[in-house]
């Protein structure tokens, strides 16, 4: 069993064979949302703390519910209903919410390194639900698990991920999370969103949408970080639409088998055509169910104890 | 260390799994109502093997499914996350004589996290306990109904079952931890 981290932090320093131990343990929670009783006591007794310094719905949601059908008891905490707003800070509010004896707090919030931060000085896992442009761990989990059932592997796949780059910690995340387990990883948009300083992570770049889209096993579609960019990246969005966005005539030069991805929220006729996200290549709904299975198997792994593991019959 | 004690070999394990497959048909009479459930991973293999051999007795297949009880354990915050593999019980287990099948039945832990996760899969009209080895040591009030060996141990042993789908043989031994 290669789990052993109260945390889940990022991407970046986990190993291949932790990132499969968290595919396959999602694998069986998915089983169990399958089911008629939906839940399991894995985690009962415990106290989940979902810590949204930053606006989420599908995430939020998506936590909850795992954790929920994990028998957590879990709260709620947006930055707009709390004392963050009277001035406490980051680290007196998590350290409130870890007097009411959290065992797992999971955060969002716009700081680069804010779940990192926590973790030095609470005693309860933190589990990062996306830290500004940094990383979104949990969304490059159900992807790299959403790829490995659809087809069946992930090693050798031609993954191209088109859009905003720059300022997206699922991109970032992804791409750590792909070429560690083998993927071949193609990055494209417009060039003040995709700088070529991301072939450092081991990733090619391209700004030949066609060629990038022919290519390619799997396409995940990025939204435009509007929230994020300080100044115009692009001169519009129409134009956005008709040089980088997922048209018909792209997806006809497509491989046959070829999957659509995105992280929702979709942004329809901008970055992916409407017919296109409703299409049988889209997958984009089966990554939602997936990322409750992910979340599960995270707070599952996360909740472990640190003792040897023992077989008991 | 002492060198591994062996416990079954090969054909012992066969026999072993012939015996309970007959006590199994002698004491259910409705040979459609009863249905196998093995425990992972080891439990799989011999409840698809005892399926087989119930098959060859009543001349009808027996369903089987597999159970993970990882999700049930009661020391889950006590040792690192064990391994899950999926619970797959394709077909109805309401009204049925479930047969849980278990390679080896020590404290009892595991089976009691099995009841709890069946009852999330229905209500079976009885469940009997089928396993290949009884080590002893209970830690709670569960007896096997079908049980292949009993082995005395002591608490500084442990039992390995060695089974031909995941290790390339049939053996069962008695180790020094």
């Amino acid at each position: 069993m290669s789990w052993d981290r109260k945390h889940l932090l990022d991407i970046e320093s986990l190993t291949p064979e932790e990132i499969i131990t968290v595919l396959d343990t999602a694998r069986a929670f998915k089983a169990v949302g399958e089911r008629a009783i939906k839940k399991v006591p894995a985690l009962r007794g415990k106290t989940v703390i979902n810590l949204f310094i930053e606006p989420s719905t599908r995430t939020r949601i998506s936590f909850e519910l795992a954790a929920l059908r994990l028998t957590a008891d879990v709260i709620n905490f947006t930055a707009e209903a709390s004392s963050l707003k009277k001035g406490e800070t980051l680290r007196d509010t998590a350290r409130n919410l870890e007097a009411l004896n959290a065992d797992i707090i999971i955060i969002r919030h716009s700081a680069t390194g804010a779940p990192h931060f926590l973790s030095r000085f609470l005693n309860a896992s933190v589990i990062n639900a996306g830290d500004g442009a940094h990383e979104h761990p949990t969304q490059a989990l159900l992807d790299a698990f959403t790829i490995r059932e659809k087809a069946g592997r992930i090693e050798g796949l031609n993954v191209t991920i088109l859009g905003d780059i720059l300022y997206s910690r699922v991109a970032r995340s992804n791409i750590w999370a792909l070429t560690k387990l083998g993927a071949k990883v193609t990055l494209c948009g417009p060039s003040t969103l995709v700088p070529r300083i991301f072939e450092q992570m081991g990733c090619r770049v391209t700004y030949d949408v066609d060629g990038a889209v022919a290519g390619a096993d799997i396409i995940n579609l990025l939204r435009i970080q509007h929230e994020r960019q300080r100044k115009t990246m692009f001169p519009s969005i129409g134009e956005y639409a008709t040089l980088f966005g997922l048209n018909k005539a792209r997806l006809a030069k497509t491989k046959p088998g070829v999957l659509i991805m995105h992280p929702g929220p979709i942004n329809r006729g901008v970055e992916i055509d409407s017919e296109i996200a409703d299409c049988d290549r889209s997958v984009i709904l089966e990554q939602v169910t997936n990322g409750l299975a992910v979340r599960m198997a995270v707070l599952f792994l996360v909740n472990g104890g640190m003792g040897p593991q023992e077989i008991v019959g | 260390m002492s060198d591994p004690i062996l416990i079954l070999n090969g054909s012992a394990l066969q026999r072993a799994l012939t015996r309970i497959a007959h006590e199994i048909a002698e004491r259910n009479d409705v040979s459609t109502d009863v249905v196998l459930v093995g425990v992972q991973r080891g439990g799989v293999y011999l409840a698809r093997r005892l399926s087989q051999a119930l098959n060859g007795i009543w001349g009808h297949p027996v369903p089987v499914g597999s159970l993970d009880v990882g999700m049930h354990r009661d020391d889950l915050d006590r040792q690192a996350a064990p391994k899950i593999h999926p619970t797959v019980i394709p077909f109805d287990i309401t009204g049925k004589t479930l047969v849980l099948v278990d390679d080896v039945l020590f404290s009892g832990r595991t089976t009691r996290a099995a009841l709890d996760a069946l009852n999330d899969f229905g209500r079976p009209k009885r469940i009997q306990l089928a396993v290949l080895i009884d080590r002893g040591h209970r830690e709670l009030p569960i007896k096997a109904d079908f049980v292949g060996k009993n082995v005395p141990t002591s608490l500084t042993e442990q039992i390995n079952v060695r089974l031909h789908e995941m290790a390339g043989e049939d053996v069962v031994y008695l180790e020094k931890k």
